[in-house]
């Protein structure tokens, strides 16, 4: 049975390491926890972790397992699952294996309304990626993770690892990982400490991935007072494949080893699942709280991780390996556990095998390590020294760990932690029970209660702006500051970079056969929107990067997502996650998009307040033929410029939760705009076929001829924005005319293009074709950006101010304080 | 018979797919070469390519010039053999004492990842002949440590001696004379920071690091026909 809780202490997500637990959208084979009591409001965490003291500690098992993290009835239910007493290391093992990181207990129930299942869809939520066909053998695996805490006590190594995370999920696929995303939210930059922040974590990005040789190909970035005390540094990664070294995160076959790859075992990150995001921020994150749960964040070693790609690659291409699981949150006793669950098996750890950066570690401690650049390999005992001789090639420490057991004929397999393969036991429980059988809540959900009035506030009814060409410069800010710290093009396949609607890359990668094929990427988020109306917000982020992905001619095919919340024991968060998640369900059945993979954050929350819902969706698209480049976000000269889409149920755009509203005006409130999903996909199908055609360089019916020159969506911003970065990217003014009013020059309804088009009569005979309303609102030339009667800015003057925000504020400014 | 190009892989480096791909792309064909090896015997020419050669750990080059493959280029250099450092190879040569200088961290001392301009101001080196000094080509840099700095007497000699082969039309990085690529007095090795590789497809913007390529293979092709392989390259 599921779990209602009115109230409960327990541990976070979002620890550190990327792939502690599974991938979290959708379930398979959730069990409830049996035997549960429900409320039974225990008193707050107490959340002191792990730490030397655990393996030492001369206390009662209830003192113990409270500072682990677990309530009194999941140690009630570890009871029943031993049926007797658990030991200390085994209350570690569950009190990591069951933080909300490794478990999504507070998540599970809701994760289940997300579609999974889609036709090319090869592995779908519950392992370490999604993986997808991409045709001709190939396939694309993609994982999202969240690395928010350690970030923001520790900016550069808290997203170096991040990064260093998620291209383990990847590879352990026995994907080639080829592009990295990263999706960040900080508070304003006025504030030195975000200054800070953002510094230290583009510089650890930068730093690892390039490092580990992976481009970084896109992203967001998004400011806003809500991420100050809790910034937000989600990591989406992509990784090519053939289909045939497609590879499971499981153990099979009695007798064969369990080899770790890679680092040493430290000390460094123990209780990150469990510790360090036990819990929101107290406030005071510049204070002695921040400082002393820096040692919880680890450290990332990119030159080891780049070794333990090639030799794991390499172990896979040659068939000797069996399964192979990356090591991150919770460390060995989730990669041993759920390789041993997954197969069906027992396993064997010798914590006096496992090789160790410094003395006197306990075995619970050992077991938990999240150290980073470790990867957890089944192999036959007859291919073990051909893969100690890969590794050693590499300079890739391999040590045999353990050893996987038939299950006994009356029971699950049994995971033992020994002293010694013939030592003592100093743990012995099912191996299931740490990842499968974890509890499983449902928390109470309430609408807030002052939404009603939020929605009803409209920012319609606000003054006009004096001067719209002024407030459309203050909404400019060109990226390329962050960007131009990453690689984004190593490997040579990057066709569009980051700055576009979305990356564009060829689907190619060493080890993998070149086709003509290619891929488009895209992650969006609105936590504007989502702050009032979490249900249509997050329908619309996964209708915007589908239309994002289009606009680079691409064929929307999957979607993950990164579910960035507050505190889940607050029953208005858990209905933000409720109604986001139906929302997203809505637009991928709609879209017709399986959700392959996601991770969920809980414990956004500092001082008490709750950063607004953030889910991220990341948007795969395939194109079948790309030998051309997409025409990206620009104008051409003469051409005439073409909106593709109208607000849904008519009417002027919305400014409900809108860039201009928030931004300039401060207004946080309103209803937000409608989106009709049925309009959207048409729209979607439309655009990816014309710049479809494009990339293709095929003409079909006359397609060739209406002439794309360049195209963007309507989002931030809206028709605005999305017309002034088309002339920034290409140095063409525009005269723009039939716009009435400010609402309709910077509302952002969904689920409209702004296209220039050298043959506008045909492009909108195809819209109409389609159904997609279309409409001619003026012409691309000159050097100034006109929109008759509001605004009328020289192009040069908005370069200036888009090209300074950035630097102005992170180079000027930080060098003058 | 076609030229044996080495591209010399160190733990850490990055870029060697890619120098194979655009080799291939122009008719040629070039293996990798693991650090470890300390024979290039075979080889007509050496590529070192771009990435973090032992995680550019101490100082970028400052271990990979221990690698026993860089004396075997040391070697092939000093028989005349074609030899280029891109980007992290520059830096490793520069550590191998196989070119002067050095490079440091960019003014501003920010990683950069763009296109830029850049013109060939020699034509007489194995990456640039045949190309006439003062054409501008779209190459794209990847470097943290893409500062050229030398003495100087060095940079005296240098452009006395005509061996600046390429500069940045803008001053991207603060590097001396805006250098982006020099060369040794016997004009067969050649450090570049730009990636001529990364501009080798219409698809990804620019196709004029083939001109460099292409010069750098005609080279090796002149250095095959002189030299006569007595067996199979060594792996």
């Amino acid at each position: 049975m599921d779990v209602d809780l009115a109230m409960t202490d327990e541990t976070p997500t979002d620890g550190p390491g990327a792939g502690a637990g599974s991938s979290a959208a959708g379930t398979a084979g959730d069990r409830a926890a049996d035997g549960r009591g429900g409320a039974t409001g225990l008193g707050p965490a107490v959340g002191t972790g792990l730490g030397p003291a655990v393996g030492t500690a001369v206390g009662t098992p209830p003192a113990l397992h409270r500072a682990l993290g677990l309530t009194d009835d999941e140690l009630a239910e570890i009871r029943r699952v031993l049926g007797r007493e658990p030991n200390r290391v085994e209350l570690a093992l569950y009190g990591v294996m069951w933080s909300e990181h490794c478990s999504y207990k507070s998540s599970r129930i809701h994760l289940r309304r997300l579609p999974t299942d889609g036709p090319g869809v090869l592995v779908g939520p519950g392992e370490n990626a999604g993986v997808i066909d991409a045709g001709d053998g190939v396939a694309v695996a993609v994982r999202i993770e969240s690395h928010n805490h350690p970030s923001a006590i520790e900016p550069k190594q808290g997203a170096a690892t991040g990064v260093g995370g998620i291209l383990r999920d990847i590879f352990t696929m026995g994907a080639r990982p080829i592009a990295v995303m990263d999706p960040l939210f900080f508070g304003g930059l006025e504030d030195a400490r975000q200054r800070w922040l953002v510094e230290g974590v583009v510089a650890g990005i930068s730093s690892y991935g390039n490092s580990v040789g992976v481009p970084t190909v896109g992203g967001e970035l998004t400011f806003d007072p809500c991420y100050a005390l809790n910034p937000l540094v989600n990591v989406l990664c992509l990784g090519v494949l053939p289909v045939d070294r497609l590879v499971l995160g499981r153990a099979t076959g009695a007798g064969n080893l369990a080899v770790l790859l890679g680092s040493r075992t430290g000390r460094d990150g123990i209780g990150g699942v469990s510790v360090l995001a036990s819990a929101g921020f107290d406030g005071e994150e510049d204070g002695a709280g921040a400082a002393a749960k820096r040692p919880n964040v680890q450290v990332g070693d990119p030159y080891e991780e780049k070794r333990l790609i090639e030799a794991c690659l390499e172990l896979l291409d040659a068939g000797l390996v069996v399964g192979i699981q990356d090591l991150g949150g919770a460390g060995l006793v989730c990669a041993t556990s759920e390789t041993a669950a997954r197969g069906g098996v027992g396993m064997d750890v010798d914590v006096t095998a496992v090789p160790l950066r410094e003395e006197g570690m306990t075995p619970d401690e050992i077991m938990t390590s999240e150290s980073q650049e470790r990867m957890l390999a089944i192999v036959t005992p007859e291919h073990l020294a051909r893969v100690e001789a890969v590794c050693a090639r590499w300079e890739v420490r391999a040590s045999v760990v353990g050893r996987v057991t038939e299950p006994p004929p009356d029971g699950p397999g049994v995971l033992r932690v020994l002293d010694g393969f013939d030592g003592a036991e100093l743990a012995a429980v099912p191996a299931g029970s740490l990842s499968e059988d974890a509890p499983l809540y449902r928390r109470p959900l309430l609408r807030p209660q002052d939404l009603d009035a939020r929605h009803a506030d409209d920012p319609g009814r606000l003054p006009p702006p004096a001067d719209a060409g002024a407030d459309l410069l203050s909404l400019l800010t060109d990226p390329s500051w962050v960007y131009r710290q990453y690689d984004h093009q190593l490997f040579s396949n990057t066709v569009v970079g980051p700055g576009g609607d979305a990356a564009v890359l060829r689907l190619a990668a060493p080890g993998v056969r070149s086709t003509d094929r290619g891929l488009a990427l895209s992650t969006d988020s609105n936590p504007r929107w989502c702050a009032l109306d979490p249900r249509s917000g997050a329908a619309a982020i996964v209708a915007e990067a589908a239309l994002n992905v289009a606009c680079a001619g691409a064929r929307p095919s999957a979607v993950v997502n990164c579910l960035n919340f507050g505190n889940p024991e607050h029953p208005e968060v858990m209905w933000q996650l409720s109604e986001a998640i139906d929302g997203m369900s809505e637009a991928c059945v709609a879209l017709g998009l399986p959700v392959i993979g996601g991770n969920v954050s809980f414990y956004n929350e500092s001082g008490g307040h709750d950063i607004d819902p953030t889910p991220v969706v990341g948007v795969v698209g395939l194109i079948d033929e790309l030998r051309a480049i997409p025409p990206g976000i620009r104008l051409t000269p003469g051409s005439s410029i073409v909106v593709l889409g109208s607000p849904a149920g008519g009417g002027p755009a919305s400014l409900a939760g809108s860039r201009w509203a928030v931004e300039v005006r401060g207004h946080r409130h309103g209803t937000p705009p409608p989106i009709d999903l049925a309009a959207h996909r048409a729209l979607v199908d439309l655009v990816a076929g014309l710049v479809g055609d494009q990339v293709a360089r095929t003409e079909r019916q006359g397609a060739g001829k209406t002439g794309v020159g360049g195209i963007h969506d309507v989002s931030g911003g809206g028709i605005a924005v999305a017309l002034a970065e088309m002339a920034l990217g290409s140095g063409i003014g525009f005269e723009v005319s039939g716009v009435a009013d400010h609402r309709e020059l910077f509302g952002e309804s969904p689920s409209r293009v702004v296209v220039a088009t050298t043959d506008p009569e045909v492009l909108l005979a195809r819209a109409g074709e389609a159904g997609v309303p279309a409409r001619v609102i003026g012409v691309a030339r000159g050097d100034r950006m006109v929109v008759e009667g509001l605004v009328d800015v020289a192009l040069e003057d908005a370069r200036a101010v888009w090209r300074h925000r950035l630097p102005g504020a992170l180079d000027e400014l930080a060098a003058s304080s | 018979m076609p030229p044996r190009i080495a591209v010399v892989v160190y733990p850490g480096t990055n870029c060697e797919h890619d120098v194979v791909r655009a080799m291939e792309r122009l008719g040629a064909s070039a293996d990798l070469v693991w650090h470890g090896t300390s024979s290039l015997a075979g080889y007509d020419a050496a590529v070192l390519p771009g990435g973090f050669a032992h995680g550019d750990y101490l100082r970028p080059g400052a271990l990979a010039r221990f690698s026993p493959v860089t004396a075997a280029v040391a070697e092939l250099a000093a028989a005349g053999g074609p030899v280029v450092g891109i980007c992290n190879g520059f830096q490793v040569l520069t550590e191998a004492g196989l070119l002067p200088g050095a490079l440091q961290k960019n003014r501003g001392l920010r990683f950069i990842c763009e296109t830029v301009d850049v013109e060939v101001s020699s034509g007489d080196s194995v990456l640039t002949a045949g190309i006439a000094p003062g054409t501008r080509l779209r190459i794209p840099i990847n470097h943290f440590e893409g500062n050229y700095t030398c003495d100087h007497e060095t940079l005296a000699g240098l452009r006395a001696e005509d061996r600046v082969i390429a500069r940045y039309v803008d001053d991207v990085n603060g590097s001396t004379d805006r250098i982006a690529g020099i060369c040794n007095p016997g004009r067969n090795v050649v450090g570049l920071m730009p990636h001529p590789e990364r501009a080798s497809d219409p698809l990804l913007g620019s196709e004029d690091g083939n001109a460099l390529l292409g010069a750098f293979l005609g080279a090796a092709t002149r250095v095959s026909g002189g030299s006569s392989p007595a067996g199979g390259p060594a792996r």
